[in-house]
């Protein structure tokens, strides 16, 4: 039994040794990989599901680049940033993809960042808005504005069309997006009034927490004109309802990742009225790739998208429109392609990237009324 | 603080604390007759969510009734859940029923995913409980009032099911030593099945009201609660069901009063509990009301 044993053990190990012998990598690529890294489960799964909405759509459109066919690889990023640094080098490493799109949510490609940056892979993001994300890394891009934009027009919002002076503010501290993009705005918004203590009070959540009513007694005491809250879907909509519920009845503001279904059916009556800036809106197209983008997702699901959707595809095309400039699938000609990115036409407004890698935009301002989406107005940059 | 302020906070911290000893109750029931820590206890309440909503968005059933058969569904599934994969495991020692059970709430999490998908869920709120009371300047939703008190019927209705009546002696007899009960002519595998379906009933009522309040359901939903409610039981004494009440409601209003005092620690809010439960473990391991042996469940 034990010689048994140890014969077995003996070619376990053996054959664990000939695994490193797999085909060389260097031979005539027949398709190319395209990585897609996005939240499918766990706190930001409604998001992932959106941009893989867009993706599919573009990749129904436009299957083929230099002659070639496209392969998406998607791999779940599982709204965590371990398993996002796990994801990504799934995708480098493993699947060899050419160029990676993604991820909703900036703490996911942040965590992805020096993997792609090291494996010399390409990557685009779609909607993650935080400064960080291409910030020193020549290897990440974005098809989206920044916070440190996005901040200054909710603050802006807030003080000319509110008239507010003091805000309270209620970040998800575990959201590098929700931090970064709250210093984006109270900076402003101190600016805006010259008053150092015109933010009252900076509460705190973390990502899954379902019960804010004692951050939210405590900010009633403190009567603000407006709360701004931008964190997760899920938790923003309980935290405006239970507000509701504690008679806290003032404006709520919010940023990009309250425009999901979701926020609608989990907020109920609670979240009408609510204001937030995001990226596209389906009634203003942009772009001729707007129109076509907008029919084919009309015909696929017979409704609106929403602005990441629009961001996903973009992602798709221009990665594919990187391709077809560099005229290769090396994944280093494809970075430098997408370096150069000016005037391209994209489904969600023309992208133009800047040394950063990022795309310079309008934001939309958009509310709720009567449990629908509803477009308020364009914010252009100055 | 104002007193306003703080009469909020404390209405606040009853409700959460409520529905931590409704979970808890069921959590702490099984342990007393079965020495069994279900930790798929937390997986049954979030199934019991999703068949409220399912029943009311798909099948279309007036919400009482999917109350009813949400109810009825969890206690059976808690059923199925104990013949498959604990009494294979009955003459096993401890250790293997409690990894099964770790393995059950895996399963039943990771099928939640594959079944009802990532995205989450919006629970369905009768428009009964939109209502809002106020108490001078304190504003209690009405489900405030309603989860201690059904709370309180359930920890009633347990004892006397446990200490009055036939099926409750034969419970506690299966729980001081199952093969004595056997020879007495107790149908063990009956009282066992009967068990996990009163824990996992409450278990659904815990899932119900916890939906109710917090609307969001997502497939690990019953993680947090459920390790919370094995805190909370483990505090007043794990095995004694005014234990789990009294540790519920020292849970829920704990955390609710170190943000309020100690708003910028809310970060640590999860990780308190679990200090709790170590303090405890390390300084009264028989929690607050104790082993009290006349009355073991």
């Amino acid at each position: 039994m034990k010689k048994l044993a140890m014969l077995l053990v003996a070619v376990l190990v053996l054959s664990l040794m000939l695994t490193a012998c797999s085909a060389p990598a260097e031979e005539e690529a027949k398709v190319i990989k395209f990585g897609v890294f996005e939240p499918l489960t766990g706190a930001n799964a409604a998001g992932g599901a959106m941009e893989i909405e867009g993706i599919e759509i573009a990749h129904e459109l436009y299957p083929e680049v230099l002659g070639l066919p496209i392969e998406v690889v998607t791999v779940d990023n599982k709204s965590d940033k371990v398993e996002a640094a796990n994801a990504a080098t799934k995708l480098v490493d493993k699947d060899k993809v050419n160029g990676i799109i993604g991820s909703w949510g900036s703490s996911f490609s942040m965590a992805a960042g020096p993997i792609v940056k090291d494996a010399e892979v390409p990557a685009l993001g779609t909607s993650c808005t935080n400064p960080l994300v291409t910030l020193g890394n020549d290897y990440y891009f974005r098809v989206t504005f920044i916070d440190s934009f996005q901040g200054v027009v909710m603050a802006n919002y807030a003080f000319n069309e509110l008239g507010a002076t003091k805000v309270a503010i209620v970040q998800e501290i575990s959201n590098d997006y929700s931090v970064g993009l709250v210093k984006f705005f109270s900076d402003e918004f101190k600016r805006l009034t010259g008053d150092e203590d015109s933010i009252l009070y900076v509460a705190s959540y973390n990502t899954g927490d379902q019960d804010f009513t004692a951050q939210l007694t405590n900010i009633k005491t403190l009567n603000p004109d407006a709360i701004f809250a931008p964190g997760n879907y899920s938790e923003s909509a309980m935290l405006i309802k239970q507000a509701k519920e504690l008679d806290l009845n003032v404006p709520f503001l919010g940023a990009d990742t309250w425009e999901t279904p979701e926020f609608i059916d989990i907020g109920g009556d609670a979240v009408n009225g609510t204001v937030f800036s995001t990226f596209f809106d389906s009634k203003v197209p942009l772009t001729p790739e707007s129109e076509i983008f907008l029919k084919a997702y009309r015909d696929k699901y017979g409704k609106e998208p929403a602005s990441v959707t629009a961001l996903a595809y973009d992602g798709y095309i221009l990665m594919r429109n990187a391709i077809e400039r560099a005229g290769s699938a090396d994944p280093n000609a494809i970075r430098d392609a997408l370096a150069e990115t000016q005037g391209f036409d994209g489904a969600a407004g023309v992208i133009s990237l800047d040394a950063n890698g990022d795309a310079v935009k309008n934001a939309v301002i958009k509310t709720i009324s009567n449990g629908e989406f509803e477009y308020l107005t364009t914010i252009a940059p100055n | 603080m104002s007193y306003e302020i703080f009469l909020q906070h404390l209405s606040n911290g009853i409700a959460l604390g409520s529905l931590y000893a409704l979970i808890a109750i069921g959590y702490t029931m099984v342990y007393g007759i079965l020495r069994l820590i279900n930790f798929a206890h937390g997986d049954i309440f979030m199934v019991a969510t999703y068949v409220m909503f399912y029943g009311v968005t798909m099948f279309f059933m007036p919400w009482g009734v999917a109350v009813v058969v949400a109810i009825l569904l969890t206690g059976a599934l808690g059923i199925t859940v104990e013949r498959l994969a604990y009494r294979p495991l009955r003459n096993s020692p401890r250790i293997s029923v409690m990894i099964s059970a770790i393995g059950a709430s895996y399963l039943i999490e990771n099928l939640s995913i594959v079944i009802f998908g990532g995205r989450p869920k919006a629970f369905p709120i009768p428009e009964f409980f939109n209502h809002v009371s106020h108490i001078g300047s304190i504003s209690i939703p009405r489900a405030n009032f309603f989860i201690p008190v059904i709370t309180f019927v359930a920890l009633v209705i347990l004892l006397y099911i446990v200490n009055k009546t036939k099926t409750g002696m034969a419970m506690r007899a299966v729980s001081k030593d199952y093969e004595a009960a056997r020879l007495m002519g107790i149908n063990v595998d009956n009282i066992i099945s009967i068990t996990f379906g009163i824990g996992s009933m409450l278990a659904a009522v815990g899932g119900i009201m916890w939906g109710i309040k917090y609307p969001n359901l997502i497939p690990l939903l019953g993680l947090m609660p459920g390790l919370k409610a094995f805190i909370a039981a483990v505090i007043g004494g794990i095995g004694n069901i005014k234990g789990a009440v009294l540790g519920g409601f020292l849970l829920g209003m704990s955390e609710i009063m170190i943000i309020a005092f100690l708003p910028s620690l809310t970060g640590y809010r999860d990780a308190f509990a679990f200090i709790l439960l170590i303090a405890i473990l390390l300084f009264k391991p028989d929690g607050l009301l104790g082993k009290n042996v006349t009355e073991k469940v």
